[in-house]
């Protein structure tokens, strides 16, 4: 089997979900390759090759500039032409997920979507993909190559392999409607303390708090545990919290070792962003609420009561742990 | 200005997958896809008191599925244009985005809408295939739209914060639930539903060969349904005023803290 992983990159760095897919690709055998596309990106393809792919095909150009989809079709579309790739693996985001679906148009190429697993059964390539509210897992294949994926964010961990890329730069040609679609402003804000896909622990506040000065609760209970503060859709629809720290369908995909929900009833939306979490413990006051359907721990109570006396406890076992001289 | 809101047809409670079809069991009440809502609430503001302006709901489904589109028509929308065909049943993204282009190429709108995603099969890809086939250029995620005569601006989350996209129409545009509250139909507007135009056009009315329509079309398919993987135990319990302490006791158990 071929297959080409497209990587996504920010900020001069490949993102974490991108090499996670690569390091599934080279577990599953076969020749990888890993397609960069942008401007100014040549020195990604080594970082690449640290991650398992052994060939870096790299597409620098100014019109690839901008994050937009439309564009990187047309790439990935030639390089698959040329190359005849039997799969094409995008890490899901936002801007793969229109490329993915972009290229299956004009490949007339099958794509599967939302996949939390990849595996190969009797020489075929067999997705996992659950649905109806994660209440069951479907086997779902491809009829004819290439094979396109969207892999569920937070999937797959990124192997480093130390290898070392074979880097081939690729020629853009790109349709005229491709470039159309102009990015006019990018305001890309920073969460402050430490960044909730990164995070060991996160403490998330939901509607339950009541009001945003109420995220101080959560801010000091995760500052307690050493972990990051995330939020749901509600609050950052409300205003109360940013929109980075926003984790579920529409905002991010976390799978930290502790996941601890306060005042979130957890309906499906929240759920998919964190329900790969090792641990999860739920406050809440509402007995029903659906988190504590999936949580480890569930607590039906006062958060207002709860939290500060957790954050509390939590302190003392710090200063135990290391005492102050 | 011509919009055409692409619409899906879902059934209420879509609670199962047809264990022989591997198929979702459809035989739940139809209704309209809730999150096409948005693209539809979205076209009537863009079009507002325009009399030149026109919105046209465009779906795929069975011929049933006219009764849930009422509900645009009943929100405001001018007419609906579905293609209903037995053939196109178990259509993938490729075979139905085809479909779904053959039918927008025959109304030329200036600006296509989408709603964010499919409620029944959690797709959120169509636009960008269509868009593809249209050759059109794509916005998605789109949470604050606005239109000139020759242009569509529109501002999107992403993961890393707030892109602004323009584009010369005719464009496609995917619009997110945050971008407004959908109205409710007035009784006025759910009587005048039933006498605007709904057009029923099949496969071969938009020229779409056989062989690139339903499951023969389809580059995709279902191999097995099972079940989730199992969760470990979960414990619930009330807070009695040692719930802090039950949950730092819980933490070290597992070796959380």
């Amino acid at each position: 089997m071929s297959t080409l992983v497209f990587l996504e990159h920010h900020e001069g760095e490949l993102q974490k979900d991108s090499l996670g897919v690569l390091g599934k690709a080279v577990q599953l055998g076969g020749d990888v390759a890993a397609l960069i596309a942008g401007s100014g990106v040549e020195d990604l393809a080594a970082q690449a090759g640290r991650f398992g792919a052994a060939k870096v095909y790299v597409a620098d150009d100014p019109a690839l500039e901008a994050p937009l989809p439309q564009p990187r079709v047309d790439v990935t579309a030639d390089l698959v032409r040329s190359h005849g790739f039997d799969a094409v693996l995008f890490g899901a985001t936002v801007l793969t997920a229109d490329v993915a679906a972009g290229l299956a148009a004009r490949l007339d190429a099958g794509l599967n979507w939302d996949l939390v697993d990849l595996t190969e059964e009797d020489g075929k390539l067999v997705g996992k993909r659950p649905a109806l509210d994660d209440t069951v897992y479907v086997d779902v294949g491809w009829k004819t190559e290439p094979k396109l994926a969207l892999i569920r964010t937070g999937t797959f961990e990124p192997v480093q392999s130390g290898g070392e890329a074979e880097v081939e730069r690729v020629e853009v040609r790109l349709e005229d409607f491709s470039t159309q679609a102009k990015m006019i402003e990018q305001a890309h804000e920073e969460s402050e303390g430490p960044s909730i896909e990164d995070a060991e622990v996160i403490v998330a506040g939901g509607r339950g708090l009541g009001g945003p000065e109420n995220f101080a609760l959560v801010e000091e209970l995760a500052k307690a545990l050493g972990g990051a503060v995330a939020s749901t859709r509600a609050v950052v629809d409300a205003g109360w919290y940013p929109y980075a720290t926003q984790v579920g369908q529409t905002g991010k995909t976390v799978a930290p070792r502790l996941y601890i929900a306060v005042g979130i009833s957890g309906a499906v939306q929240h759920k998919v962003g964190m329900q790969g979490s090792n641990l999860i413990v739920a406050i809440n006051k509402d007995p029903n609420a659906p988190i504590f359907e999936y949580a480890d721990l569930g607590v039906v109570g006062d958060l207002h009561e709860i939290v500060p006396k957790l954050t509390e406890l939590v302190n003392a076992k710090n200063a135990a742990h290391f005492p102050r001289d | 200005m011509k919009i055409a809101v692409c619409a899906k047809v879902v059934p209420e409670q879509a609670r199962r997958i047809d264990p022989d079809t591997k198929r979702l069991d459809r035989s739940g009440e139809p209704t309209l896809n809730p999150f096409d809502a948005n693209a539809v609430e979205e076209a009537l503001r863009l079009k507002g008191d325009a009399a030149d302006s026109e919105v046209v709901i465009v779906s795929l489904g069975p011929e049933r599925s006219l009764d849930a589109l009422r509900k645009a028509l009943a929100m405001g929308a001018d007419r609906v244009v579905l293609a209903a065909d037995e053939a196109a049943a178990g259509s993938d993204l490729v075979a139905s985005s085809y479909a779904l282009a053959r039918a927008l190429e025959r109304e030329q709108p200036e600006l296509v809408l989408f709603g964010q995603q499919a409620n029944d099969s959690d797709g959120a890809v169509m636009w960008a295939a269509v868009a593809d086939r249209l050759r059109r250029p794509l916005i998605s995620q789109v949470a604050e739209l606005t239109t000139s005569a020759e242009k569509v601006r529109g501002k999107r989350q992403t993961e890393f914060g707030y892109d602004v996209i323009e584009a010369p129409l005719p464009a496609v545009v995917a619009v997110s639930d945050a971008i407004n509250e959908p109205r409710y139909p007035s009784l006025k507007g759910i009587m005048g539903a039933k006498k605007k135009p709904q057009e029923t056009v099949s496969l071969t009315d938009l020229g779409i060969e056989a062989e690139r329509a339903g499951e023969t079309g389809s580059r995709t398919e279902v191999y097995a349904i099972g079940e989730p993987p199992p969760r470990g135990e979960t414990q619930k319990l009330e807070d009695d005023g040692s719930g802090p302490e039950k949950i730092v006791e819980f933490l070290l158990e597992r070796k959380a803290i």
